[in-house]
């Protein structure tokens, strides 16, 4: 039997999907994992990133963490972490995740701000607006189509990332792969295969959704604009 | 090549123990070598591969797009994932680290060669035409070497999170200083053997930017005191 036949079988066993450990259990593991992170990392990044917009300072900064955190490996954050003051289980692996959820998010806060209007900012400027109002009423309003495709990028990435989080048995799909390489390549082919069926397919899907979710929240005459800032925060976030 | 992992651990374990790297020189430098060689094996061969296919996807517009949307699909890809899908077919060891990596770096190189090459202003391509330059002419005289700067950006990009991507290669056994990692972590959470690994994998992702940016430097000369 060929590793993919092989796969097919693992996946038919309904044993696979409802025992303790199985499918049903790691995807929920998995998406409840991404989900906290994805939300702890816009926490952080996007006022910080609408500030620094808003300011007009930090462009350096930005693109620092973004470079940053592109060097730093995923297993080693997801090995150092439950070792600090975190200790071991979902806050240790949330955290990790978050880190790499945080330079698109960051990147996108940052650029949908700058791109603001300036006349924009101005005309609001000479309505008696302060800086805080000019912000929430002018600036964030025409950023939020970037914050959408910030948030897209940054969750695609996390859930592809936390495949990863199996390495320090944190959960998720991933798990499934891992158990799969711990048995014999021979014998653990079809679930290694499998496992990362689910995998990919989850991220794929994940990708797909929040695309439609994305377009819906952007309006119309703002789409081409953002689709090249997103593809130039993409760039300079690759990795998982 | 075969790694010894074994370590002496110093009383109370701290994250940095200049003994412990005393201790397992052999072993840090066989990882480091380790990695930094399939790093470099893997972005020469995605560089090898990309820049054709970049090439082909400017000339042929309706190339760029499935080229394009299917490095796009490839990078919603986990890592992880890729690997699931490789190690059964190429084993377990370096060839499936090395593909899984050089596909990754693949999509990056890609994508900023195209973009490089894109940037070439029009006038320049019709001033190149009327000089009676041909198609492969204008390439490699006027084209590419226009290109160079958003070719080296893809390049560096690719390196670093090559770098970063390795480590992964532990699930097939070859993940270079992600093998440290791991042990570190394995063995009882020996913090300095994790330490060692991760400074050592940041350090050779900013010693490899530093040496690409040098011979980015080299490559573009008319690019000198302008900032980039």
């Amino acid at each position: 039997m060929n590793p993919v036949q092989a796969a097919v079988t693992w996946l038919n066993d309904p044993l696979n999907w409802t025992n303790p450990g199985g499918v049903l259990d790691r995807l929920g593991e998995h998406l409840s994992m991404s989900a906290l992170a994805v939300l702890l990392g816009c926490l952080v990044a996007w006022p910080v990133g609408l500030w620094l917009g808003h300011s007009g300072r930090g462009g350096g900064l930005v693109l620092l963490v973004s470079n940053v955190t592109l060097a730093i490996p995923t297993l080693a954050l997801l090995t150092i972490l439950p070792l600090t003051f975190l200790g071991f289980g979902r806050a240790s692996v949330v955290v990790a995740l978050a880190v790499f959820a945080v330079p698109p998010l960051l990147a996108n806060a940052y650029t949908g701000v700058r791109q603001a209007d300036a006349e924009a900012r101005d005309a609001a400027r000479g309505m008696g607006l302060s800086g805080g109002q000019v912000l929430r009423r002018v600036e964030l309003p025409l950023a939020v189509p970037y914050l959408a495709a910030g948030f897209r990028t940054a969750s695609v990435q996390v859930v592809a990332t936390a495949a990863l989080a199996s390495f320090v048995n944190g959960g998720g799909l991933g798990q499934i792969i891992r158990a799969g390489f711990g048995l014999d390549i021979a014998a653990g082919g079809g679930q290694i295969i499998a496992g990362g069926l689910l995998v990919a397919g989850l991220a794929m899907l994940v990708e797909a959704v929040l695309a439609v979710v994305e377009r819906m929240v952007t309006p119309r005459p703002l789409r081409r604009v953002r689709r090249r800032a997103n593809r130039r925060a993409e760039a300079a976030t690759a990795g998982g | 090549m075969f790694l010894h992992l074994s370590y002496r651990a110093a009383p109370g374990n701290p994250w940095f123990s200049w003994q412990y790297v005393r201790d397992n020189s052999d072993t840090i430098l066989a990882a480091l070598r380790e990695h930094t060689w399939l790093t470099a094996r893997a972005v020469v061969i995605a560089a090898l591969v990309a820049l054709p296919l970049a090439v082909a996807a400017y000339w042929f517009r309706s190339l760029a797009a499935s080229i394009l949307a299917l490095t796009g699909v490839l990078y919603t890809i986990p890592s992880l994932a890729l690997f699931a899908f490789l190690a059964p077919y190429l084993g377990i060891g370096a060839a499936t680290v090395l593909t899984v990596v050089a596909l990754y770096a693949l999509l990056v190189i890609v994508r900023n060669t195209l973009a490089g090459l894109n940037q070439v202003p029009p006038e320049v391509r019709e001033a190149a035409e009327g000089m009676g330059y041909g198609r492969w002419g204008r390439l490699f005289r006027i084209e590419l070497p226009l290109a160079l700067p958003g070719i080296l950006t893809g390049v560096r990009l690719a390196t670093v999170s090559t770098v970063a991507l390795v480590t992964v290669g532990v699930v097939v056994g070859r993940g270079g200083l992600g093998q440290l990692i791991f042990a570190g972590f394995q063995n009882n959470f020996y913090k300095a053997q994790i330490m060692t690994g991760t400074v050592l994998c940041v350090l050779l992702a900013l010693v490899l930017d530093l040496i690409l940016a040098g011979v980015g430097r080299l490559l573009t000369p008319w690019l000198r005191g302008r900032i980039s």
